[in-house]
């Protein structure tokens, strides 16, 4: 890094994209390798570096001067002004410098933060930020005012339910560990947040951790526990810095430890890493961990709450269940209750990502439906593109396609349908995703994830899989269909954990709405979206093609050929489908066919 | 993933014959074999102080913690952030999250090849950069994302990673 003299930020947001910034950018790259500062000039790709409501926009450093409402034919005068004369190009400036959290903006009409109502707004590294706003208050209202059973009572008729996935009501496995005889007890937090495409529980981490703390003494409190864990997985690094040292200042206050706020309530915690295996996030098998073992589940029951951690009873929630608890005790439950759908009560964290123009987090009401988070709070599709499917539930989860939009999502409605709510990752996709390959794709993660303890996960994870490569290669045969829902049903029946239980999901859920595109795949040997490699080729439209040579020098097998100025030609038998070549083709002369 | 640790003998270079580091393998075992489940701290410790566990490390761990080998063993092949081998100075991860995938994970790694002459999985001849494929790092608003390091770089496209690999292949000379 250190070697380059300056550094140019390009935002690349969908607003300023509509504006052209790729063709700024490309531009700018072009200008900087003709004028001679390819090694001293950085160009990097960013987001959000203003309003977007003038763009495209660049920001440059270390002078950190904000050029915005560029277009192509400004570059080589701006090329040559700030960085070969080093003058700054004052008609192109911006003034005033606006950061906006690009991950969790301002709350849309039709959502509601509890959860995350702290993020960002509060610096996570300071305890007394977070007991400025109302923080550990309900803590030391139970542990002055509540006896045990009725804090659990409260969470009950709150009806909140577990976040993790499966939407077990909270207050009922809390009676349930509190039951249990033997001890000690142990409290655990899952934070292994595994689903790709989620990313919600990170962010409660890394933005509110005390809010997660407070959460667990509470549960401890009421369930009769003097241990924690929190379990987080290693791909957030910055989340477990984070909780250590809100931890280290509870301690401080007085918030964990012994005699908590002067009580006779002992509860400490400490946090766990995980390294890298998706299955640790069902609950056994995550237990297990915590205790130095591999990842592997167990059968249950016995339930945790029975026999859980070092063969003790414990109680296992989600990040976002022990978050809600704390506003839960403040509020009241009649407050939670009025929130949401007759059985799903509250608010849902949700990560929406994909062909979504706003992604980012979302924190909604149960009952809302798919087309207000998608278009409402979303901003509707990229490039306003047509809607494909949305998966819900991540690898477990399921595709619902444009029927369902109008689906009020709750823990019930979601299972109807054929999907599941999952952790919160919603992936939208557009028309141009292909829904066999995104099949395919969830079951090499499964496939890879298996921990191998049970065979019908582990041999018919592969097999699927072999099915559905041999479909996407385009070699498809009859009864293809059959045997994967036969495959589908019998994994599903007889897997010894939910990884295996709920892997067949997103293929059975896809056979279900999107069969028409498993069909052309098989027995037309036809990708309808054009994403499957063997069932494409690229071509140069004659006429279009300037022959700029952007396509033949970008492409990574030099599989294009032709004189600068004349129509360009792929090698089929060399191209290996990357598509860059379309990206970076500024006429529009590649097509798929 | 890995073979099984079997060699009695340690290998020349190996960390335990590297005396500052036996010391810090000494002391992450000190501070954490007291504590419950004590092998999964040890390991995670050990992976981001040295950077990969060796056959003999783990022998030397079960000597030390009292536990089989096999169940050290067992426990360092499953989970796919221990490594048994050293990786380059530099490591390029891709986010394969559904995210990222959807994004175009798979056109960045089709031009790595062309970039660096490396697949995920494999390491430059000269030992500088490791190219892996991760899962979902949970900056999917970002996708598609890579991982230099441990710097996340968001909406990557492939066209411009020569130049993003080139502070890292600077830093080798
Ligand atoms: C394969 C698999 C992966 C899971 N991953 C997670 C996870 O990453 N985070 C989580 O909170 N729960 C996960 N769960 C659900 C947990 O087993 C458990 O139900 C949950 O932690 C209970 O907390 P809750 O009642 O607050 O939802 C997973 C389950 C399965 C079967
Ligand atoms: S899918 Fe890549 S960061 Fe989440």
């Amino acid at each position: 890094m250190a070697h380059f003299r300056s550094h140019v930020l390009v935002c690349v947001d969908p607003e300023c994209l509509n504006k052209g910034a790729h063709d700024v950018l490309d531009a700018f790259q072009d200008e900087i390798v003709a004028q001679g500062l390819i090694d001293e000039v950085q160009v990097l790709e960013t987001s959000r570096i203003g309003s977007c409501s003038n763009g495209p926009e660049m920001m440059v450093y270390p002078d950190g001067v904000h050029y915005v409402g560029l277009t192509t034919y400004d570059i080589p005068y701006l090329v040559e002004e700030h960085f070969l004369k080093g003058r700054i190009a004052a008609k192109f400036v911006e003034e005033k410098k606006i950061t906006v959290d690009e991950e969790l903006s301002a709350p849309t009409a039709k959502e509601i933060r509890v959860v995350l109502r702290n993020c960002g707004k509060i610096d996570p590294e300071n305890i007394e930020d977070y007991i400025a706003e109302d923080g550990y208050q309900a803590l030391g209202n139970v542990l002055t005012q509540n006896k045990p059973e009725e804090v659990i009572e409260i969470v009950l008729k709150s009806g909140l339910r577990g976040r993790g996935g499966a939407g077990f009501p909270t207050g009922k496995k809390w009676q349930f560990c509190r039951a249990s005889q033997a001890s000690p007890k142990f409290v655990i937090c899952n934070a292994d947040e595994g689903d790709p495409g989620a990313f919600m529980n990170r962010r409660v981490l890394e933005g509110d951790p005390h809010s997660v703390i407070e959460g667990m003494i509470i549960a401890a409190y009421a369930i009769g526990s003097n241990q924690g864990y929190i379990y987080c997985r290693a791909e957030y690094p910055i989340a477990v810095k984070t909780l250590n040292i809100a931890i280290e200042q509870a301690r401080n206050f007085g918030l964990l430890g012994k005699n908590i706020l002067g009580s006779s309530f002992d509860f400490d915690l400490e946090v766990r890493m995980g390294a890298g295996a998706f299955v640790c996030g069902e609950e056994t098998a995550l237990m297990a961990s915590i205790e130095g073992n591999r990842g592997e589940p167990h059968p249950r029951p016995p339930f945790p709450a029975v026999k859980g951690l070092f063969g003790k009873p414990s109680n296992i929630n989600n990040v976002e269940t022990y978050a809600n608890v704390p506003q839960i005790i403040l509020k009241g439950a009649d407050w939670y209750a009025s929130m949401g759908t007759e059985k799903s009560k509250g608010t849902k964290t949700f990560a929406l990502a994909g062909d979504v123009k706003h992604t980012g987090l979302i924190e909604v009401p149960f009952g809302i439906t798919l087309r207000e988070i998608i278009y409402d709070v979303g901003g509707g599709i990229k490039e306003d593109k047509g809607f494909k499917a949305i998966q819900t539930g991540g690898p477990m989860g399921g595709c619902l396609p444009s029927e369902y939009l109008d689906l009020p999502v709750d823990y019930e409605e979601l299972a109807k349908a054929g999907s599941i709510m999952g952790s919160g990752g919603l992936v939208v996709m557009d028309e141009e995703t292909c829904m066999v390959d995104i099949a395919r794709f969830f079951m090499e993660f499964t496939q890879d994830e298996s921990c191998g303890k049970c065979t019908p996960c582990r041999v018919g994870t592969r097999r699927i899989l072999e099915i559905l490569e041999r479909i996407c290669d385009g070699k498809g045969k009859n009864g293809d269909i059959e045997t994967l829902e036969m495959l589908c049903s019998e994994i599903s029946e007889t897997s010894l954990c939910g990884l295996g239980q709920g892997a067949p999901n997103p293929i059975v859920s896809i056979l279900q709405h999107f069969r028409s595109e498993y069909e052309a795949h098989i027995y037309e040997k036809r990708c309808p979206s054009k994403v499957c490699k063997s069932l494409i080729r690229y071509e140069i439209i004659d006429g279009t093609c300037t022959g700029c040579t952007v396509c033949a020098r970008n492409c990574p097998v030099n599989a294009i050929s032709g004189e600068r100025r004349q129509t360009h030609l792929i090698d089929p038998d060399a191209c290996v489908r990357c598509g860059i070549c379309m990206q970076v083709c500024n006429f529009n002369a590649i097509v798929i066919n | 993933m890995t073979s099984a640790p079997t060699t009695k003998t340690i290998q020349k270079n190996d960390p335990l014959t590297d005396l500052a580091k036996k010391n810090i393998i000494d002391q992450i075992i000190d501070q954490n074999k007291e504590r419950p489940g004590a092998t999964m701290v040890v390991l995670n410790e050990l992976q981001s102080a040295i950077g990969f566990i060796t056959a003999s490390m783990q022998e030397y761990v079960a000597k030390r913690l009292q536990i089989p080998v096999s169940r050290v063993h067992g426990v360092v092949s499953f989970y796919s952030f221990f490594t048994t081998t050293p990786r380059g100075k530099h490591t390029v991860k891709f986010c394969m999250g559904t995210a990222c995938y959807v994004g175009g994970t798979s056109a960045l790694i089709e031009k790595t090849k062309q970039v660096l002459g490396i697949e995920p999985g494999q390491t430059t001849a000269d030992g500088n950069i490791t190219v892996e494929v991760c899962r979902c790092v949970g900056a999917c608003s970002q996708a598609p994302v890579i991982v230099i390091d441990e710097e996340v770089l968001g909406r990557v496209k492939p066209n411009k990673l020569p130049q993003v690999f080139k502070p890292i292949q600077e830093k080798a000379e």
